[in-house]
């Protein structure tokens, strides 16, 4: 009965797709649990400036963060699985940042967006923390100030890589992450460059 | 709607003992609209700024804005810290500036909450940033900065990036979240 072979890659005239139970079984247990979580990621927004922008931009329709199955964004850290940095954060504003962070549920991943969320970016002063890594523990960090949208879904994708490969252990158990460093894949074109 | 010199002159005529030292609030070779600030000590503050909200001539309803200046360094500054309240009166439409300067080590200055209650958070953000004492203000905490945090930032004398704040600070782990 390969006819009802499960694959979920498989482009079908039929719009309903039949499958028997321990096939489906069989598939997740080739697959994982990871494959679903994966293209199914929460995010928590945690905007606080104009990377916030940019995030809303990229969950809206022009570059359509559903297409990676993340466009679900949770207002509830109990909800949700990725939490996203967007902006600067303040020290006064720390303390909420890590409850946040511990509020949601394993397993969860984070996303530092943007140069001020990363490093303080332009913002070194007494009031603003000097990249949210300081205090609390990041998976990704996106550069840009603020990012475009298709760096912040780079940003995803590794985040979607991290749980293809290390699945969905507890984030204390992760250890350190893979060392992926969400780049642009265009190339930035640079005044003067080549026209003499 | 009075200028503001008749404004100073009427001031003088009533409390005929406090000197009042009519300025410019336009400096730098710009063109004067005739607005001027007079300087003020702190001790007959209330009384004064009680007679410019309640005197039929006067009628400054509103205070506008309660900000503060360190002139620390500042050329031919004498006092450190400038009080300043700006007024509007909403029924003659003018307005007015104050300016009460103050010194370390006790910058106190009269409340001016239980004139006009909007005063209440402004002077809370003038105490967190400066330092400056409101001496009968009903809630006298930090509004911006954090609890426990020592300083008072908008000092000139403190450091753009802190004395350490802003390191000083628990850590969540992966394992201890």
């Amino acid at each position: 009965m390969e006819k009802y072979q499960f694959d979920p890659h498989a482009t079908s005239s039929d719009d309903v797709l039949t499958t028997r139970l321990d096939r489906l079984v069989d598939f997740f247990r080739k697959r994982g649990v990871n494959w679903a979580r994966k293209n199914s990621l929460w995010p928590m927004p945690f905007a606080t400036a104009c990377c916030g922008i940019e995030l809303m931009a990229t969950g809206a329709s022009r570059y359509d963060l559903a297409r990676f199955g993340a466009e679900v964004m949770r207002f509830s850290p109990r909800q949700s699985d990725l939490l996203i940095c967007a902006g600067r954060v303040a020290i006064k504003m720390m303390p909420v940042l890590q409850r946040i962070y511990k509020q949601m549920c394993e397993p969860k991943w984070v996303i530092s967006m943007g140069a001020c969320a990363s490093t303080g970016g332009v913002f070194d002063t007494y009031a603003v923390v000097q990249g949210i890594d300081q205090f609390m523990p990041v998976d990704i960090y996106v550069p840009g100030c603020p990012p475009r949208p298709e760096t912040l879904i780079e940003g995803i994708m590794a985040i979607q890589r991290i749980v293809d490969v290390e699945g969905i252990k507890a984030s204390g158990e992760r250890g350190k992450g893979l060392g992926l460093v969400a780049e642009p894949r265009y190339q930035v074109a640079v005044a003067g460059e080549g026209s003499e | 709607m009075a200028s503001s010199v008749t404004i100073v002159e009427k001031l003088r005529s009533e409390f005929g003992d406090l000197w009042f030292d009519p300025q410019s609030l336009v400096t730098g070779g710009l063109r004067d609209a005739g607005q001027v600030f007079v300087k003020i000590a702190p001790e007959p503050l209330p009384d004064v700024m009680r007679y410019l909200r309640d005197d039929p001539g006067m009628r400054f309803e509103q205070l506008c804005d309660l900000t503060c200046v360190d002139y620390l360094n500042f050329p031919g500054a004498t006092d450190r810290y400038g009080v300043i309240y700006s007024l509007l009166s909403l029924t003659h439409n003018h307005r007015f500036w104050l300016k009460c300067f103050v010194n370390d080590p006790e910058p106190i200055v009269p409340s001016m909450t239980p004139i006009w209650p909007g005063a209440e958070w402004m002077e809370r953000e003038v105490f967190d940033m400066f330092g400056v004492v409101f001496e009968g203000h009903p809630d006298l905490r930090r509004i911006l900065t954090w609890d426990g945090f020592e300083a008072h930032p908008l000092r000139k004398d403190y450091p753009l990036r802190g004395k350490g704040e802003r390191t000083d600070f628990s850590v969540t782990r992966r394992d201890s979240a």
